[in-house]
């Protein structure tokens, strides 16, 4: 399928237009929230919070019978925010460090999901037929239902970040001095730390628990690499997560049995290596002209001001 | 009345970490209008004391007091200006953002910084000779250059009382005559400036008390009291030397000249 052909099904095949809609959703609110687990090193914490959203999603299966967005969204939102408290717990009471406890508790969300998927796998009704879709995300089995429920939890979860941007910005800044100007620090890092979970659940279907993590680091990373403003940062992260979701979306949706997820990362994956390269001031190759052009003028200078006077 | 021209004070303070105290039974009353050094050996809880009086470690015991009140209800007289290596200076924001952020607790929630919190952090760059550099982003500064940039967002914050900890650490001497000439012009508005100090060599010369500091209080006073090679000697060990070729009370009785404090 060429370009033309692409952009002409986007417009007017009415599945091709959910499945659109529903990666550029994701895209934008992962993009955009992921700028502040970029900014205060909580990449890992994605990470553990998609993968322990497995468990979440299939219980919430198990105990309603029903594949209600909202109801799975809701399971992998409680799941995320369990694990978090047990990273809490476990850093505050042992000795374990942060890395680890986080490796720790990834895996056995993990794992504890795994299971429970095989058991639900094993019940007769059709119902749980769609579960798997949640390991590496399925556009293509998105409807207007899944979109509808995505746009809200997504737009809510926008709508704060941009009412407390302020806060937002002292947190992730200066947590100490914040707290000095009398706001309530660990009240914010929760409240940031839940729309970064409202991030996550809102792309698992599209994008699966596995790589969902990557929806919020690399847009972010890549958008870093163009700016040194966070306003600009936030929006070029949403527009990239919206062009790699569209993009990945289209390609899985339209070939047979492919899965969203991985062409949704290999998509940003190269907006991040193009970004890293080329991107002026901070990009390698300009850095590279920079050091080169550095180099050149101190040879000459070496040149002119000591060969003219020997020793 | 005694207590109201105290502008901080601390009693019987004791933090822990696990179960080692870090400050142990430490009281301080600290004047109005003064400047006051905090010196001590590395691990001696200087900056563990700032941030007790600020309320950001938790503490075992004793209580602090500005201007006669917690401190809970007297923050908006409290100004801070933490370690320069506390933060990223790669995030992506520019000088005169973080200078406005000294004034995001009185805008309280929600509310934006508009025209009038940009003025004030222009004035308050200008004060610290950073005002050329108010668009540019944070990475691109010097050492010194973000030191600079903290004091002025402290000082936008418009304070009574200000901690400062370890402000001349590494600075370049620009920032240096910078930092000392604007502590005087806080000491003649009538506020009262709290530093953690490395150097010895020149808290005569730029402050009028002094606390030395290890785990417990050594003794906290004005300099040409309690700035003695006796309390030194407690507070560091034998560590003396320190004090470099003078005594300290030939260094009391005739401060260092700028000639022969060389250090740049």
């Amino acid at each position: 399928m060429d370009l033309m052909s692409m952009l002409q099904a986007v417009l007017f095949n009415y599945t091709l237009r959910t499945v659109a809609l529903g990666a550029a959703t994701l895209g934008i609110v992962s993009g955009a929230l992921g700028c502040y687990a970029v900014l205060r090193r909580q990449a890992l914490l994605g990470d553990a919070m998609s993968h322990a959203a497995l468990p979440g999603i299939v219980l919430a299966f198990l105990l309603t019978g029903t594949r209600q967005p909202l109801v799975l969204m809701l399971g992998a939102m409680v799941a995320g925010w369990l694990a978090t408290l047990a990273l809490i717990g476990i850093v505050r009471t042992t000795r374990i460090k942060e890395d680890s406890a986080l490796g720790i508790l990834l895996s056995v969300f993990f794992g504890f999901g795994m299971v429970l998927l095989a058991l639900a796998q094993k019940q007769p009704n059709a119902a749980q037929a769609g579960l798997s879709k949640f390991l590496f995300g399925q556009a293509a089995s998105l409807v207007v239902r899944d979109v509808v429920t995505m746009v809200g939890l997504g737009t809510v979860a926008l709508l704060l970040m941009l009412l407390f941007w302020k806060e937002f910005k002292l947190l992730s800044f200066d947590p100490d001095f914040g707290t000095t100007q009398g706001f309530p620090i660990r009240l914010l890092d929760i409240g940031l730390t839940a729309l970064i979970v409202v991030a996550i659940v809102v792309g698992l279907q599209t994008v699966g628990v596995v790589l969902m993590s990557a929806m919020l680091v690399a847009p972010a990373a890549a958008a870093r690499q163009w700016t040194d403003r966070l306003g600009v940062m936030v929006a070029l992260a949403a527009f990239f997560g919206a062009l790699a979701g569209v993009v990945g979306a289209m390609i899985s949706a339209t070939a047979r049995g492919m899965s969203t997820g991985p062409t949704v990362v290999l998509c940003i994956s190269a907006i991040v290596v193009f970004s890293i390269f080329f991107a002026p001031n901070r990009g390698l190759v300009w850095n590279m002209v920079r050091q080169q052009r550095n180099r050149q003028h101190l040879l000459r200078r070496v040149d002119r001001e000591l060969v003219l006077e020997p020793e | 009345m005694h207590t109201n021209t105290l502008a901080i004070e601390v009693t019987d303070l004791t933090v822990a970490y696990r179960d080692n105290p870090v400050l142990w039974d430490v009281d301080l009353a600290v004047p109005a209008g003064i400047l006051m050094a905090i010196v001590g050996p590395n691990g001696a809880g200087k900056t563990t004391l700032i941030k007790a009086i600020l309320g950001l470690v938790p503490i075992a015991a004793g209580q602090t007091l500005i201007y006669g009140k917690p401190y809970a209800v007297q923050r908006r007289l409290v100004g801070y200006v933490p370690q320069r290596g506390s933060v990223d200076w790669d995030f992506p924001t520019s000088v005169l953002d973080v200078v406005m952020m000294g004034r995001y607790g009185a805008l309280g929630w929600i509310r934006r910084p508009g025209r009038r919190e940009r003025d004030l952090a222009y004035e308050a760059l200008e004060k610290v000779k950073m005002h050329n550099f108010a668009d540019r982003q944070i990475s691109q500064l010097s050492g010194g250059q973000q030191q600079r940039v903290f004091l002025a967002r402290a000082l936008v914050q418009d304070a009574q009382v200000y901690f400062m900890d370890e402000p001349f650490q590494g600075v370049d001497a620009t920032t240096e005559r910078t930092i000392v000439t604007l502590l005087q012009e806080l000491r003649s508005a009538g506020k009262t400036v709290v530093v953690v100090h490395h150097d010895l060599q020149t808290v005569p010369q730029y402050f009028d008390w002094v606390t030395l500091l290890n785990v417990r209080r050594i003794a906290s006073g004005m300099v040409s009291e309690v700035f003695t090679e006796e309390n030194l000697r407690l507070t560091y060990g034998g560590r003396v030397t320190l004090i470099g070729h003078n005594s300290a009370s030939s260094m009391l009785s005739e401060p260092l000249s700028a000639a022969d404090h060389n250090k740049g």
